[in-house]
């Protein structure tokens, strides 16, 4: 390893490790300075961890469907996070509706269940769709043409939603029951944070076992691995492909109820920030690897959380929260530049790099 | 697939794209706003234009889809088409006037199936909705099997009548603004839309020019490539020195508003000159690029305006600081990227658009920056004393920065580094072999889009006289990313029609705003699909794009696929 370091360092890698190695700096000083002043207490801290482990398990669920995208067909979903929108943002309609009605206060589990169901069946839909019109035609075009055809899907599907149901911000119905909080191990958690935590962990874990433990899932991997050959042993690789969107919306429209949840609203343009966010995540865990993706997210949620304190307070930087953003897209930037192939994954190496 | 089912399922398939197409554009809204602008004036409104002009189309598209064989099955197919497609309108209409749908679709309101209904209520009104989708399926048809030359004049001549419809408000000041022109202008606009009379006479005109061109341009063509060396070159000239003449005159023909359109078209020519080079001649997507837009404006702001109080240089003593930073932070920014490829080259370089954006936005560099309230007070560049104040004459600033950035541009791709460029889009690793060096090249690329981006954005500080940093959201790199796919990634005059037609026609049609970004998703999505190529192709860029279609085709099996990029074209 070390040998192959000697051959092919340049100018331009010197160049690159000073700048991370001067942000790595820049990022133990103010973690120190802010430690050493003490400004923030244990509390604080626990706070963060769970707001951010909360975020994260979200940016984990939409990440699965970019990974998953990314394993079969070897581009970058643009439009996932408008799959993440479309869902809650249709869902708002029936929660409201239900709200009205009152019978969100006295079944709420029901009432959840069905915006659940309804999201998830948007998010799918559009995800089918989106595969079927824009990306099938496509399939073994330049590589450039696939991804601009997803930025204009995305584009498109922002703007329609926006055409259909308004560009307010629609304030999401509250859950009576999980408002206030619940004491876990002596430290008090908010209560709907606790539901996202579980519901994104479940989700996960059912989503992992499908892939892992099916035979659906096991062509999908096939699929992933080698299309051409993964076709000659009877798989039907167009159906994989779509069983994979529609894995992937189903994913990302249950995390957008949970962000519904959390931040309590919608609109239309929700699902472009939170998606670049979950491709970074995909990116960090490796893209193309299931678990790495959600290890990615809620990595990348925490360090969001937890960073803008912990890094730039100490540094003398007013107001670090509006910073929340520019340290998650340095992360996506720094890990493309230093490990592309992500902390956990290893097999992309060799494809792509 | 039987035989039988495949007869109808062309027509049945089409007219539900089709439909769901036309429920779109009902529900977002655009056949209301779009109606407020007559075509024809109390004839024929842009709303019912629009949906007709869909309908028709995926009529024809439904009938070329047919097989052959058959004389009147393309005709029968071509009406299912149409029924389903109105069909869906009238479904519409019906579940709307029983169900408040406005509660959850804020466009489906009453004036909507009015709209959709002409007027008529009850069964009538769904009557005249199925009755308009067969008469659009029967256009079709008849487009369909009038011999080609026929149908290309038809179609052409009507779209320039709808043409002329639509840029009502470009044309008809003009006219109006010359004594004389004004008796045209009466005679061809009223105050909303075409008069019948001018509708009619446009049509004729136009389809008796196509008519004689189609006759006789083959032997004018020949007549000019006959004529020698030397006054094929005087053509060129003349016509060279005309279009010169137009360019210098324009900005007075057309007027303060117009002048506006133009000054921002022309600046995002600038910028797609800028990001053409990188995304057109490279092969690099840079979705950040408004980043460099960004700094040529701030650089410029901190530099002239006395309000921060820094330093208070003119515009031309602060330009050339602007673009040579923009040029550096281009290398900068092209540093770590250099090794990536396609969709992340794409991600990273938005990070850093939206990092840049953050940070300007911050409170942390207010002091500096100026925060959200961004930075006012910027002096207009003056040229011997007179201020470039007024639309008219900033145009010719930017005007001759375009002509700058054209020529660069013209020089540049038949250059060493051109070729360069281009072989590194067809293929990095060849290119690399053949001894061309990546790192330079790339860097290089980055470096000449940031400065035409920075110098874009130095003149956009002074033409506004204030920079907010809401101005520089990623939009504005999709924006120029969409107007060189539309134009023809790596063509020159691709970028300015596609600057034209994607930032100049929403600016002319106010009512058009609102659906910017949906259309331009849509017309990427589109291009991507039917023309990838572009409006007006570089021959290159095209030749690869076919030679990839021919050449190695596709490994997997796409059986169940529509063929759905082969039959356009016509």
């Amino acid at each position: 390893m070390f040998q192959r370091w000697k051959e092919s360092i340049t100018p331009t890698d010197v160049v690159m490790w000073m700048i991370g190695g001067s942000l790595m700096l820049m990022v133990i000083w103010g973690s120190v300075a802010t430690l050493a002043a003490g400004k923030y207490t244990g509390r604080h801290w626990i706070d963060f961890l769970i707001f951010g482990l909360a975020q994260g398990s979200i940016y984990a669920l939409i990440a699965t469907g970019y990974t998953m995208v990314y394993g079969v067909l070897k581009m970058i979903n643009f439009a996932h996070g408008e799959v993440f929108m479309s869902g809650p943002f249709t869902a708002y309609f029936v929660a409201d509706a239900m709200y009205r009605t009152d019978f969100l206060d006295t079944h709420p589990f029901i009432a959840l269940a069905v915006v659940f169901i309804v999201a998830m069946a948007v998010s799918t839909m559009i995800a089918y769709f989106l595969e079927k019109i824009a990306y099938r035609p496509l399939r073994g075009a330049p590589r450039l043409i696939p991804l601009i055809t997803a930025i204009g899907a995305s584009f498109f599907l922002q703007y329609m939603f926006r055409g259909l149901y308004g560009s307010n911000f629609q304030a999401y119905p509250v859950f009576k029951i999980f408002e206030g909080s619940w004491m876990i191990f002596g430290i008090r958690i908010l209560k709907f944070q606790v539901v996202v935590i579980v519901a994104a962990i479940v989700l996960m874990v059912a989503l992992y076992s499908f892939i892992m433990l099916t035979r659906v899932g096991k062509a999908i991997r096939a699929v992933s691995e080698d299309k051409e050959a993964s076709s000659l042993m009877g798989i039907n690789v167009d159906a994989m492909v779509s069983t994979t969107f529609v894995i992937g919306g189903m994913a990302a429209g249950a995390a957008g109820v949970l962000y519904a949840l959390m931040f309590k609203q919608v609109h239309f343009f929700m699902g472009f920030i939170p998606g670049i966010k979950a491709f970074t995540a995909a990116v960090l865990g490796g893209i193309g690897n299931i678990p790495g993706a959600m290890l990615g997210g809620i990595f990348l949620g925490l360090i969001e959380s937890v960073g803008p304190s912990l890094f730039l307070d100490g540094l003398g930087i007013v107001a670090p929260y509006q910073l929340k953003d520019a340290i998650a897209f340095t992360m996506l930037v720094l890990v493309l530049i230093f490990r592309p192939t992500g902390i956990m994954g290893e097999r992309l190496a060799v494809k792509k790099a | 697939m039987t035989r039988a089912r495949s007869i109808w399922q062309h027509g049945v398939k089409t007219g539900i794209i089709g439909g769901v197409a036309v429920l779109i554009i009902a529900l977002v809204g655009m056949v209301q706003s779009f109606n407020k602008r007559d075509i024809i004036f109390e004839v024929v409104a842009m709303g019912h234009t629009l949906l007709v002009i869909t309908a028709v189309l995926m009529g024809y598209v439904a009938a070329k889809r047919t097989p052959r064989d058959d004389g009147l099955i393309q005709y029968v197919n071509t009406i299912v088409c149409s029924l389903i497609t109105s069909g869906f309108l009238a479904l519409l209409v019906v579940v709307g006037r029983s169900v408040n749908l406005r509660a959850v679709l804020v466009n489906a309101s009453p004036v909507l199936y009015k709209a959709l209904t002409l007027g008529f209520d009850g069964a009538a009104g769904i009557l005249i909705i199925l009755l308009f989708g067969v008469i659009c399926g029967s256009v079709a048809a008849l487009l369909y099997y009038l011999p080609p030359v026929v149908r290309r004049v038809t179609i052409i001549s009507l779209s320039a009548m709808i043409g002329a419809g639509v840029l009502q408000e470009l044309i008809r000041p003009v006219l109006l603004s010359w004594g004389p022109m004004a008796v045209i202008a009466d005679y061809f606009y009223t105050s909303n839309g075409l008069t019948i009379a001018g509708a009619v006479t446009i049509v004729v005109f136009i389809a008796a020019g196509m008519t004689v061109w189609t006759l006789r341009g083959e032997s004018i063509k020949s007549h000019y490539s006959h004529l020698s060396g030397g006054s094929q070159r005087g053509i060129k000239i003349g016509s060279f020195v005309a279009l010169a003449f137009v360019l210098i005159v324009l900005p007075h023909v057309l007027g303060l508003f117009l002048s506006e359109v133009l000054t921002i078209v022309g600046l995002y020519v600038l910028l797609g000159l800028g990001l053409n080079i990188v995304v057109g001649y490279a092969g690099m997507l840079d979705l950040g690029y408004v980043a460099f837009f960004a700094i040529g404006s701030y650089v410029t702001a901190v530099l002239t305006s006395p309000e921060l109080g820094f330093y208070s240089l003119t515009f031309w003593q602060a330009l050339p600081f602007a673009v040579v930073l923009g040029i550096l932070s281009g290398v900068l920014l092209g540093i770590p990227v250099l090794k990536m490829r396609g969709d992340y080259l794409a991600i990273a370089t938005l990070g850093f658009g939206e990092i840049i954006r953050i940070l300007v936005i911050s409170d942390f560099l207010r002091p500096w920056l100026g925060g959200a309230q961004g930075i006012k007070a910027i002096p207009k560049a003056s040229v011997f004393g007179f201020a470039l104040a007024q639309p008219q004459y900033i145009y010719y600033l930017i005007l001759a920065g375009c002509i700058l950035v054209v020529f660069i541009s013209l020089r540049l791709k038949d250059s060493r580094m051109g070729r360069a460029w281009m072989a590194m889009r067809e293929d990095e690793d060849v290119a690399q072999a053949m001894g061309i060096n990546l790192v330079s090249t790339k860097l290089l690329a980055f470096a000449t889009g940031a400065g035409f981006s920075a110098l874009s954005g130095a003149i956009f500080a002074s033409k506004l006289g204030s920079v907010y940093p809401h101005s520089f959201s990623v939009f504005i790199s999709i924006n120029i990313i969409c107007l060189i796919i539309v134009g023809g990634m790596g063509s020159i005059p691709g970028v300015i029609v596609g600057a034209a037609a994607l930032v100049g026609l929403p600016e002319l049609l106010r009512e058009f705003a609102d659906f910017r970004l949906l259309v331009y998703g849509a017309a990427l999505v589109a291009m991507m699909l039917l023309r990838p190529e572009g409006l007006w192709p570089e021959v290159r860029h095209k030749i690869e794009l076919h030679e990839d279609e021919n050449g190695s085709g596709q490994p997997e099996d796409l059986s169940a696929a529509e063929p759905a990029s082969q039959p356009q074209g016509g």
